[in-house]
Parts: C-alpha cells; sequence; structure tokens
C-alpha cells in the first residue's frame, strides 16, 4: 500500500500575542531580527506521522492539543516551522463546514462556489449537482439565499457539498454533529461509505463513540506530541485514562 | 490540486506533494473557473437588494460627469474661452477621462488590499492559491470600470470624438499598466495587511495623494511650466501619470483640435517605462506576497 500522508518531525510554533507595537516591530528590526517579536509556544511538537492510502484514522485529545493545527498542516492552509509535510492525490479539508458558504448567495450559487473551492472542476459539479440537492433533501429551497435556511439546513447543503467533493484524502474536524438525528444517521453512513470505497480519512472528534465506529486507527496528541498511536480502542481507552 | 478529480475513487497515481505550497499567479491560472465564481459572487453580492443593479455604476459616473460639466466648466470657467484662453478645451472630457482611470485604479487597489483579510474566514480553512483574492478583487473593479467607459464615450461622441487606431491601442495599454500596477500593489498590500492593518490606512492615503500626483485635474505642461524638465521627468516616472496620459490622448485629445502636444518622449520612452515598472511591481508583488503567505492561515 502507498502512503498517502506523510508528516516528518514538524514544529509548529505560535506567537502568545499577536499584536505587536509600532516600537516593538522597530527595536526588532533594529536588533537585526534576532529571536521572536514575542513570545511563542510550541502547538506541534516533532510530530511524525504516515498514513497509508485507505486508513481510517481518528485524532483524539483534549482541547487545545494540536488536533486542528495538525490537520491544517495536512490540508496546506499552515506551513510547518520545522520538518516536511507530504500528502498524495487531492486532499479536501472539511476543516469546518461551510467555509466559504456566502449568506447572500443562494444555495446553488453557493454549491457551485463552494463546490469550486474545494477543488471540483465546473464538469464534476455540474454532474454532482442534483446529486448534492437530493442529499441535502434541501428541494424547492436551492434557490433561495443561504441567510434564510435555518441552520441546519445551511449545513445539511454545506456537507453534502463536502461529501461529493471526491479527494483522496478527507480531513473532517468536529463536524459530524451536523443536522437533525435522519440526517445525522446519514451523514455517518455516507462517510463509512466513503471508508469503504478505499477513502483515506482523517477524523476529528470528541464524539468517542462515533469515532469508534468510523475509524481503525486512533493516535493521541497531548500538548502538541503524539502520545500513543493504537487501535481506535486502545486509543479511546487512553483518553478515558484506563 | 485539480489533479485525479476526473476518476472517483481511483487509487492516485499522482506522487507525494508538499501540500500549501502554490505556483503564485500561475495558480490563478489554473483556477479560472473559481475566479470567475469569486467575481461573480463579488457582483452579486454588491447589487443585492438593488431595483437598479449595475444600473447603478452606469448612473453614478453619468451624474458625475454632468456635474463637472456644469460645476466646473460652466461654473467656474475652467473651459477654453475667450475669457479663459489658457484653459483646456472640452475640460468636462479632459477631467472626466482622467477619473474614470483613477476611479479604476483606486477601487482595484484599494479592494485588492483588503481581500486577504476580507477572506479570511475561507484563508484560515481551507487551502486555495490566495493570490485569487486581489486578482478577484482587480477583475471585479475592471467590469465596473466598463459602463464608466461607456459614458465617456458617449460624452466624447457628443463633442465630436475621431481617435485614430493608434490613440485607441495606446489607452488599452494604459489600461493595462493601471492594471498591472494595481495588481502588484494589491499583492504588496494585501499581504502586509494581514500582519500590520496600517497598510490599509496607508493605501487609502496613496490613493487619495495618487489623484493628484497625475495629470487628472491639471494638465502636465502646468508641472513643466512650474517646475522644469527634471521634474517632469521625474513626474513621468509614476505609471499612473502616464497611464491617465494616454486616456487623454485616446479620448479628450480627439475631440479637440490635436493641437495639444503628448509630453516630449511619451510614446517612444515613457509608454514603455511605465510598462516594464508596472510589470516589475507584479513580479515584486508576487515574490513578497509569496515569502508573507506561508503565516496567513495563523495571523488572520
Ligand atoms: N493561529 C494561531 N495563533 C496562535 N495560537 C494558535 C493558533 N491556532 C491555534 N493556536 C493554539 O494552538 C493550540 C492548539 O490548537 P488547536 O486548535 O489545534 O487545538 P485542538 O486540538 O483542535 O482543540 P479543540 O479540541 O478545542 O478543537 C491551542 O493552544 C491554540 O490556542
Ligand atoms: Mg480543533
Amino acid at each position: 500500500m502507498a502512503l498517502a500522508i506523510e508528516i516528518a518531525g514538524i514544529q509548529k510554533r505560535f506567537a502568545l500575542r499577536h499584536t505587536r507595537s509600532l516600537k516593538e516591530t522597530v527595536l526588532w528590526l533594529l536588533k537585526g531580527r534576532k529571536g521572536d517579536l514575542s513570545k511563542t509556544f510550541a502547538a506541534l511538537n516533532d510530530v511524525s506521522l504516515t498514513v497509508e492510502e485507505g486508513e481510517t484514522v481518528a485524532l483524539l485529545g483534549f482541547n487545545g492539543s494540536g488536533k486542528s493545527t495538525l490537520l491544517k498542516h495536512i490540508s496546506g492552509v499552515m506551513l510547518p516551522d520545522t520538518g516536511t509535510v507530504r500528502t498524495r492525490g487531492r486532499v479536501a479539508g472539511l476543516i469546518e463546514v461551510g467555509a466559504g458558504f456566502h449568506p447572500d448567495l443562494s444555495g446553488r450559487d453557493n454549491v457551485f462556489l463552494n463546490g469550486a473551492i474545494l477543488g471540483m472542476s465546473e464538469k464534476d459539479i455540474h454532474r454532482q449537482f442534483d446529486s448534492i440537492v437530493d442529499f441535502a433533501e434541501i428541494g424547492e429551497f436551492i434557490d433561495t439565499e443561504v441567510r434564510f435556511y435555518s441552520s441546519g439546513m445551511y449545513l445539511r447543503l454545506a456537507f453534502s457539498v463536502a461529501v461529493h467533493t471526491d479527494p483522496n484524502v478527507f480531513l473532517i474536524d468536529e463536524i459530524l454533529a451536523v443536522g437533525d438525528e435522519p440526517f445525522q444517521r446519514k451523514c455517518i453512513s455516507k462517510i463509512k461509505e466513503l471508508a469503504e470505497a478505499g477513502k483515506t480519512l482523517v477524523v476529528v472528534s470528541h464524539d468517542l463513540e462515533l469515532i469508534g465506529q468510523i475509524c481503525r486507527r486512533g493516535v493521541v496528541l497531548e500538548k502538541g506530541r503524539i502520545v500513543h498511536d493504537a487501535p481506535v480502542a486502545e486509543a479511546i481507552a487512553h483518553i478515558r485514562g484506563q | 490540486m485539480t489533479a485525479g478529480s476526473d476518476e472517483p475513487g481511483g487509487p492516485a497515481q499522482a506522487e507525494l506533494r508538499v501540500p500549501g505550497r502554490g505556483a503564485g499567479l500561475r495558480d490563478v491560472a489554473r483556477h479560472r473557473f473559481l475566479l470567475k465564481l469569486l467575481v461573480d459572487k463579488e457582483i452579486k453580492v454588491r447589487y443585492r437588494g438593488s431595483v437598479l443593479g449595475l444600473l447603478w455604476s452606469y448612473v453614478k459616473p453619468g451624474v458625475q460627469f454632468i456635474v463637472f460639466y456644469i460645476a466646473l466648466g460652466i461654473f467656474l470657467g475652467l473651459e477654453q474661452s475667450d475669457r479663459n484662453p489658457d484653459g483646456l478645451p472640452n475640460y468636462a472630457i479632459y477631467l472626466f477621462s482622467g477619473i474614470v482611470l483613477i476611479n479604476f485604479f483606486s477601487e482595484a487597489l484599494g479592494n485588492a488590499s483588503r481581500s486577504i483579510v476580507g477572506n479570511s474566514g475561507l484563508i484560515k480553512k481551507i487551502y486555495l492559491p490566495r493570490e485569487l483574492f486581489p486578482v478577484s478583487a482587480i477583475w471585479v473593479s475592471g467590469i465596473h470600470f466598463l459602463p464608466q467607459i461607456v459614458i465617456l464615450v458617449v460624452a466624447c461622441l457628443f463633442t465630436g470624438w475621431s481617435p485614430s487606431i493608434l490613440q485607441l491601442a495606446v489607452a488599452i495599454v494604459g489600461f493595462l499598466i493601471a492594471a498591472f500596477l494595481a495588481t502588484g500593489l494589491g499583492l504588496i498590500f494585501g499581504a502586509i495587511n494581514v500582519y500590520y492593518r496600517d497598510a490599509e490606512n496607508l493605501v487609502d492615503m496613496l490613493l487619495m495623494v495618487a489623484t493628484w500626483a497625475s495629470p487628472v485635474l491639471y494638465s502636465w505642461e502646468m508641472v513643466r511650466r512650474q517646475l522644469g524638465d527634471t521634474a517632469l521627468s521625474i513626474y513621468m516616472l509614476n505609471p499612473l501619470t502616464v497611464s491617465v496620459e494616454t486616456f487623454h490622448y485616446a479620448f479628450w485629445l480627439p475631440t479637440t483640435d490635436q493641437q495639444f502636444a503628448l509630453p516630449p518622449g511619451f510614446l517612444p520612452v515613457w509608454l514603455p517605462v511605465a510598462l516594464a515598472v508596472a510589470l516589475f511591481t507584479v513580479i515584486l508583488g508576487q515574490h513578497l506576497f509569496r515569502r508573507l503567505e506561508g503565516r496567513f492561515a495563523q495571523e488572520l
């Protein structure tokens, strides 16, 4: 099996305070740009991880442990300070559903815009359009402006676009709690379907039950380090402190 | 990043690649469909809920022109006449042809400078070539520029406009100069704006200066008369000056008896220089943008 994701020893430091005054900046520049402009901390520390094609990986960890940051490195939104990230094929990040939706556009326009943002070609979108609308069960509201949608409808449409983008690697961050109960079940079975079709999935969720159903492998992050990497049941047990 | 999308479910033949490293403006060319959708979005959102819609962009410059014509031409007497032999003939056309260009440049640069911060929601969450945002801002301004040109041409036709092919071609080059300059500066200020929001205010100030630092309200001859030839050469180094002058050359000059000369060396020297400066700005802008974009997501 070929690798889908290869992360080799990455480190990412963030500034603790982003605002900087002109005085600080000028002093820093005068001193020859030595050191960091403001205090930093490591959000990811020496993280190495390889994921094979078709694997389903859960990223687990407490709030602020660096899960979303790691996903952003895989999708290319962020670049590591040191170390390398490499991916194979198209990666679609569902870092947050509905990013790229514009409230003043109709559902139809948003499907096109968001599909293109997530990397679909014009042809793909035309071909998938009906299926996207069907899956979201939006029906006649497709030409209504999205700001008049209920929040559930909005998320359904966004999720539906995302699952139709057909990437090789799927990054999912906290989006499984979408919509009402029946729709949630539908989403989950869709994600399972993707997994069975051989897609690589990296899923972040605090819903341990659910993640146990979807993923086989569990990776536990703690303060930016990988502390545990095992079959998902073991990882969940680790997180629960057993 | 679109490779392989036509083979649903098939294992990727692609090799391992480093994500998040774009190819700069070349990526924009590869994402033309997305660029079009982003431009459409801007236009739709801007005229949402307005009855006249895009018609507004005809009404506004039209009214602007009429105001100029009456206030400046008739009341203030800036128009050339027996009482004011030093004035410019068809002053309203002179003024308007410069102003439409400055309007375009201001809108393009202003919006491009805000485009990265304005799209932070997307940039923080999904990777796509970020040059798309400044470029789409420039494109939108180009679309808003069209109605102004229509109004200008209509006004010109009323005053007996008969341009030569050369004059029209020069105006197109002049427009491209302004567009490239706005793209280059837009990339620079758009990227800096992520780190220092002061950039926005700096741009606003620059744009105010731009109107006065190019021959929009007065003629280039006044610069030479007051400051001499050396100053004029420095003045001509500003690509925006050249750009505005091309519009005078194409739209205003053919409505007069063609007695007014272009600045010395305008077509052989200053026009190519301005185009080169503008293209250099694009290259510089793209270089700086790519150096700074790696940290966009975490700074926004
Ligand atoms: N752009 C940024 N600038 C500074 N600090 C950041 C930035 N993004 C994330 N952080 C910090 O990095 C750490 C990890 O954040 P991250 O969002 O990856 O956590 P997480 O594991 O996804 O948490 P959660 O379970 O709450 O979603 C946090 O301490 C957060 O404050
Ligand atoms: Mg998170």
